[in-house]
């Protein structure tokens, strides 16, 4: 039976994925039916491509977090949905006295509909930044950079993960813009009820098991949040240490991994949400056993969906590769369209492009040969 | 003086393998004129902190330039190179 909580179907419209790698920015257009797919591009050959978001709200606008192994990480961004590209007259940058400096900026996210021309980034080392002109120019949100308890929750930018520790997933509450979520992969996942004045953790229920104290209130390590559209107040996220619901009010999230096979378990970085039904969700596993091999769970890769907010996960592997297939997905390279049937899309470390026009009952290879994919989003 | 600019910095220069700026005191004073001629330049080169990004060597008519302060007044030619920097 159809959730009461489902919200009206949008109008078809053409999917489109902007495909980030760790060598460019691609392109992939389907036809109407989502069968057939056209590979464009490179942009950017050589460019260290973390993110590549279009604005959902003018349909055009479209940035590109990008860094050269030489040069030092910029923002791209382009006024007719990627045809022409202007470099940002003021990428992120921290402040001179802070004595830091971004090694490279790792997520970009639209600003609320009410707010025009806003868009977030965050950053590696972690820091959250804002533009309130489209992406030209960035500033810091000093509410968070400069918040006299962030190094107690996140640690010092030496102690992050490997890579260096990212500032991901920043959530805008469709209801109101003063309203933010953020993850970070050193400290946890942060609310702002005050346009990023002040922050507080949202940790409660999530296992740490690398930390000394598994309750700790901050030092978690979310690898991807999401905010459900039709109900902000119902998160999801795949962590370190599982995977995880929370409905506000509630302050405990609720551990849904624990019902994953235990030969799969529970631990990968991407998860994203149905476009209208809060309460279907799709998670890609990865090898987060031993030594940590990030790999799919013995070379055979698959989506876990769930239908019922994570009470139960089914297996979604039909074309994919059934053996000897070692890559796995990054946290921002997984995505759905808005189809009335969602297509769900996800690109691999091995350079793949994989579709699903059936909510991922089955999977077609839609690209291959590209680079390291680092993240696919509709455009 | 000369700057040369590396095949990694020419999308900024319209192609251009060499630019010629007014004589600076500094790299920084050099830094800034190539900046102000080509925006955006100077950042990918050169962090908020001011320092050189770990991948880039500047070399003033041929001695490594360690920091911005370095003096370049008279020199002919400022070399900017993109060390190795992996695959």
């Amino acid at each position: 039976m159809a959730s009461p909580r489902k919200t009206a179907v949008a109008a078809p419209r053409r999917t489109t994925l902007l495909i980030a790698t760790r060598k460019g920015l691609w392109t992939l257009a389907a036809d109407a039916s989502r069968r057939t797919w056209k590979l464009a591009g490179p942009h950017f050959l050589g460019h260290i491509v973390h993110h590549a978001v279009v604005d959902p709200r003018d349909g055009r606008t479209v940035l590109a977090a990008a860094r050269t192994g030489h040069l030092g990480p910029t923002v791209f961004r382009s006024t007719d949905r990627g045809r022409t590209w202007k470099e940002a007259a003021q990428p992120p940058a921290f402040k001179p006295e802070s004595g830091r400096t971004v090694d490279h900026t790792f997520w970009l996210a639209p600003g609320h509909p009410a707010e025009p021309g806003v868009w977030y980034a965050g950053t590696s080392p972690q820091g959250l930044f804002r533009s309130a002109d489209g992406g030209a120019t960035w500033t810091g949100v000093d509410g968070f950079n400069e918040h006299p308890q962030r190094k107690a929750w996140c640690g010092g930018d030496q102690d992050g993960t490997p890579d260096g520790a990212k500032l991901h997933s920043i959530l805008v509450d469709p209801r109101d813009p003063r309203h933010l979520y953020i993850g970070m992969s050193s400290g946890g996942v942060f609310e702002t009820t005050d346009a990023g004045g002040d922050w507080r953790p949202v940790n409660r229920g999530v296992r740490a098991l690398f930390l000394p104290q598994p309750d700790a209130e901050s030092g978690h390590d979310p690898h991807c949040v999401r905010l459900h559209p039709a109900e902000p107040d119902r998160l999801y996220q795949q962590n370190h240490c599982g995977i995880y619901r929370l409905d506000q009010p509630a302050e405990r999230w609720v551990d849904i991994g624990a019902t994953m096979p235990k030969s799969v378990g529970a631990i990968g970085f991407p998860l994203v949400v149905h476009p209208r039904d809060p309460d279907t969700l799709w998670v890609f596993p990865m090898d987060g056993t031993d030594v940590w091999p990030r790999v799919s769970p013995g070379g055979k890769p698959a989506a876990y969906r769930s239908v019922n907010g994570g009470k139960t996960w089914q297996r979604q592997a039909t074309g994919l590769p059934k053996v000897q297939a070692w890559w796995t997905v990054k946290r921002q390279a997984m995505t759905v369209d808005s189809a009335p049937t969602v297509g769900v899309y996800f690109g691999t470390t091995s350079g793949e492009v994989w579709g699903s026009r059936d909510e991922g009952r089955t999977w077609k290879c839609l690209a291959q040969h590209l680079p390291h994919v680092y993240a696919v989003e509709c455009a | 003086m000369i700057v040369r600019i590396p095949g990694l910095l020419r999308s900024y220069t319209a192609g251009a393998d060499a630019v010629e700026i007014a004589d600076c005191a500094t790299v920084a004073d050099a830094l800034a004129a190539l900046d102000a001629r080509f925006p955006g330049l100077r950042f990918r080169i050169v962090d908020e902190q001011g320092a050189i990004r770990p991948h880039i060597k500047l070399f003033v008519d041929g001695d490594l330039a360690r920091h911005l302060a370095a003096p370049a007044g008279g020199v002919r030619e400022l070399m900017i190179v993109g060390a190795l920097s992996g695959g």
